[in-house]
């Protein structure tokens, strides 16, 4: 069995009386590519965002290779509002900021990409290695440690022609094409130097053709970084195509989990979410 | 390469001539309109320079300025007004409570760690705000440095609402010049390093910068320390030009001139900040001094040039800007000199055209 | 020790100068609440009211200048949303707030240059002058008139916003902008109106605040405005309940610190470390909405 790197315990994130994400638990292992799907508004993005530190979940912990990155239990005014399960069974607050949650080894795209839109695509890769720069606020201010600062540079250059963005380098992120910045998005995410990598959406607004070529590609960093992806999706030919397991979310709560052959045949799935989308 | 060639024989050029003309004015004209705009628009760029640090590459709005540079003026002039003079500059307080008499030089650089202290304790809270509160809650601290300054029981220390006069001066408007230079010489470095580039993702957007491992916080804390320690450094110097102190003159117009100096010479560019400070000083002190006197033209007298005109002028030009020329002199550029050439081939090669059309 | 007459008179007084912050801050609230927009030359219009009023009112009677003061005030602050705030729609907020400081600097710089940088003193408008008596306590007219019309005010203004279909158009356009366009609201027209509103209950407030000073000067606008702009911070920005509350502690607050000589001096600074308490504990404000960024 390969090593989890991801175990996400009995998150419930409540907002007012709203419960976006109810009581879910989910897996992601090394070297894995797992999909968490679901109609619009089931909660995928909000998962993501509670382990990404963007969001406190309302109740529940999440693990990154075994050691607790966040942790919380309903407080204050919550206590008495709070509509999930497991009520009591969370102790401690373990709360980071999405930096540090970064400099651990997740990194991630947004569903509406945000690139640093007025940079050059080399600024929007370099500034991604800034976290894991060896050198101090004066060092680097008086260039003192100038060793650093060219592998930071060359390493760029590295990952950018790998990615076959390097023809762009010195383009502004916004100018370019939709697909491209996309790329983009998963090469500076890439130079955080993660260990897993969260995709959102990555295929939205793609046509079959470029779809077919995002799956390729992820599979192939997957394979390249030794990463562990895990990516909310709604191309059901992307997810059903690369995905090793799936998590499918309807309403906050996780109805179906299994290998892509499974989950098309599930019922309850075909309900909530396939029923819908061939009627499209 | 033979630009870069080129590039260097052009600016060791200007440089030259730069010097030359210091020189110059300091033996010549040392008591001048030239020296006087010299000095103060090297100052002025200074702080410009570090407003634009936080406001045009860090994306943060602080309006804070003229607190920190309250703080570098009161604690150089505290801290060189020589132990003979103590008696006559705090009359009303019995000759103060400082007992220490340093070197200029190294009040500077106190100066600047003063405005770093406070602008810490600003920033604490503060930084975490959005856009225009962090603005207005910045206006409000200068505010309150000033109050707490002026106070009468801190009068032993900063002679409350009275003068603080008799410290060093410059000795040469070199001095200015060279330690505003040097200073801006810092900030660019900084800006060209790792950390300025996180100071841009973070101007560019907030939640994807934090995603990539920048930590918000620490991050937004150092831009706003390192403006406030030169913004410490400037009021130093804005004491040695003025060669004499008060809190009432740091008001909330002077952080506003200063970001307005911003504004003319491109948010986000340094260059554009230095342009714009030489600009607007030579404009205001001198080269538009005349708009405020009443002149007669061809034996017709111009009713409405005086007192005050010159800056209804000033502001509308102003607000020419903001409106119509965003961009400021420089936009985000920076100078170069490919884009002087540049500049001029538009403009000969637009003129050449124009030459063949009218011929046509 | 000092007298309760000497405690009731400050009270009053900082009552009088609250109605005062609770008008022009009804200006800077709503405007906020609409275009996310701290108008920074809202202070100033409240001065130019003011050198409205000293200079028509050398060359017409009272009862009519009154209406022509507060006539010029709202076309000057429509004309500066038309002029400064509007082409800049869709650039981003730093730029529209470097907008209106530079307003601000161009009113004040045209202020001092019209006067010569001299204060020049009030007209007096006879109905507000005077004082009567409560007992041993002698009180002005102004002080009484002040929280009437402006509580009378508020009152008309809140049942505008609840019950007109102008007040009902403002409402939604600081909800949301974008979507209130695109149920064919005339976003535009409900900004004039905001600045409407806004500049004629700062002439209102101008007349009532020199007609008590006795006299204006250039640079006399920036200080209420500004805290004016703290009680509506105070109140949450958008609330107009919210913002006339915030003025009235502000007012008293200040009349208190202002009558006690040792701390004087921080009778302004107060007013700014009331605003970051605020912003630091809640910074929405007492009564204000929390907005949040989607992610």
């Amino acid at each position: 069995m390969a090593e989890n790197v991801l175990h996400i315990e009995n998150i419930t994130m409540q907002f007012g009386g709203v419960v976006a994400v109810n009581n879910l638990t989910l897996d992601v292992n090394q070297g894995e590519i797992v999909a968490l799907i679901g109609p619009n508004g089931a909660g995928k993005t909000t998962a993501f965002n509670c382990v990404t530190g963007v969001y406190e979940p309302t109740n529940g912990k999440i693990d990154f290779f075994g050691e607790t990155i966040v942790e919380n239990y309903p407080q204050g005014k919550m206590k008495k509002l709070y509509a999930g399960e497991n009520m009591g069974m969370y102790d401690h607050i373990v709360s980071h900021t999405p930096d540090v949650i970064a400099s651990r080894g997740i990194a991630r795209t947004f569903q509406n990409i945000r690139l640093f839109s007025k940079l050059s695509v080399f600024e929007n890769v370099i500034i991604a290695k800034h976290m894991r720069a060896k050198q101090n606020f004066f060092s680097a201010a008086l260039h003192l440690n100038r060793a650093e600062e060219k592998r930071m540079r060359e390493e760029t250059m590295e990952l950018l022609a790998e990615q076959g963005l390097d023809k762009f380098k010195d383009d502004v992120a916004g100018s370019l094409p939709y697909g491209i910045q996309r790329r983009l998005e998963i090469a500076r995410a890439l130079a955080t130097e993660p260990k897993l990598l969260l995709l959102d959406e990555p295929a939205a607004g793609m046509n079959p053709q470029e779809t077919l070529d995002l799956a390729a590609f992820i599979s192939e960093i997957r394979d390249k970084y030794e990463l562990s992806v895990f990516l909310v999706e709604h191309h059901m030919d992307l997810v059903m195509n690369i995905s090793d397991r799936i998590y499918v979310l309807d309403f906050g709560k996780l109805i179906a989990q299994g290998i892509p052959s499974d989950i098309q045949s599930n019922t309850k799935v075909i309900d909530a979410y396939l029923g819908v989308s061939e009627d499209e | 390469m033979a630009n870069k060639k080129r590039d260097f024989i052009l600016s060791a050029v200007f440089a030259a001539i730069i010097v030359a003309l210091l020189v110059y004015v300091d033996k010549e004209q040392h008591y001048s309109m030239l020296a006087s705009v010299i000095q103060k628009a090297s100052i002025y760029a200074l702080l410009a320079v570090s407003l634009n640090l936080l406001n045009g590459f860090t994306g943060l709005f602080s309006l804070g300025q003229a607190g920190f540079m309250m703080l570098g003026a009161y604690t150089y002039a505290i801290l060189t007004i020589p132990l003979a003079q103590h008696a006559s500059v705090y009359q009303y307080f019995d000759g103060g409570i400082v007992n220490v008499c340093l070197p200029p030089a190294v009040a500077i650089v106190a100066a600047g760690l003063v405005a770093v202290v406070f602008a810490w304790l600003v920033g604490k809270p503060c930084l975490k705000l959005k856009s225009d509160y962090l603005a207005i809650a910045t206006l409000g601290f200068a505010e309150i440095l000033r109050a707490i300054i002026q106070w009468e029981v801190l009068g032993p220390v900063t002679n409350a609402s009275n003068i603080l006069k008799k410290f060093p001066k410059f000795d040469s408007i070199m001095t200015p010049v060279i330690i505003s230079a040097f200073c801006i010489f810092l900030i660019v470095l900084l800006i060209n390093s790792s950390y300025g580039r996180a100071f841009k993702a973070i101007r560019e957007d907030e939640i994807a910068a934090e995603a990539m491992g920048i930590n918000l916080a620490k991050t937004k804390m150092q831009a706003f320390l390192t403006s406030a320690f030169f913004a410490g450094v400037g009021g130093a110097l804005l004491a040695m030009f003025q060669a004499s102190v008060q809190a009432r003159s740091f008001t909330s117009a002077m952080t506003y001139e200063i970001l307005l100096i911003v504004v003319i010479g491109g948010i986000g560019s340094v260059t554009g900040s230095v342009i714009g400070s030489f600009l607007y000083i030579a404009c205001s002190e001198w080269w538009l001094r005349f708009l405020d006197d009443s002149q007669t033209y061809l034996g017709v007298n111009i009713p409405f040039m005086r007192g005050g005109f010159r800056m209804v002028v000033f502001s509308v030009v102003i607000m020419l800007i903001v409106l119509f020329y965003r961009q400021g002199i420089m936009g985000t550029k920076e100078f170069s000199w490919q884009g002087i050439i540049n500049f001029f081939k538009r403009i000969f090669s637009a003129r050449g055209r124009k030459a063949v059309k009218d011929n046509g | 020790m000092h007298t309760a007459t000497y405690y009731i008179d400050l009270l009053l007084s900082g009552i009088t100068v609250g109605s005062l912050y609770a008008l022009i801050a009804i200006g800077y609230t709503m405007v906020y609440g609409i275009l996310r927009l701290i108008n920074f030359a809202h202070g100033d219009i409240f001065m130019m009211a003011g050198f409205f009023m000293v200079y028509i009112s050398a060359t017409m009677p009272m009862a009519v200048a009154i209406p022509v003061v507060l006539l010029m005030t709202v076309l000057l602050g429509v004309l500066i949303e038309r002029a400064a705030y509007k082409p800049l729609r869709s650039a981003p907020r730093m730029s529209v707030m470097i907008s209106a400081i530079g307003v601000s600097y161009l009113l004040e710089n045209l202020a001092t240059y019209i006067t010569g940088g001299l204060a020049r003193p009030y007209p007096t408008i006879p109905f507000l002058k005077g004082t009567f008596m409560v007992g041993s306590l002698s009180v002005k007219v102004i002080t009484v008139v002040t929280p009437v019309l402006t509580i009378l005010l508020v009152v008309a203004l809140v049942l505008f916003i609840n019950h007109t279909k102008t007040g009902m158009a403002m409402r939604a356009v600081s909800k949301d902008f974008d979507t209130a366009r695109l149920m064919g609201i005339k976003v535009n027209n409900v900004i004039s109106v905001t600045f409407i509103i806004g500049s004629f209950l700062a002439g209102v407030g101008s007349i009532l605040y020199f007609t008590n000073y006795g006299q204006v000067s250039p640079l006399i606008g920036a200080m209420p405005g500004l805290k004016a702009f703290v009680a509506a911070v105070f109140g949450g920005i958008g609330s107009i309940p919210g913002a006339v509350l915030g003025a009235y502690i502000i007012g008293v607050c200040e009349s208190l610190i202002k009558a006690n000589d040792s701390i004087s001096i921080f009778s302004n600074a107060f007013t700014f470390a009331l605003l970051i308490m605020v912003l630091l504990f809640k910074p929405n404000g007492m009564f204000g909405e929390k907005l949040t960024e989607k992610v």
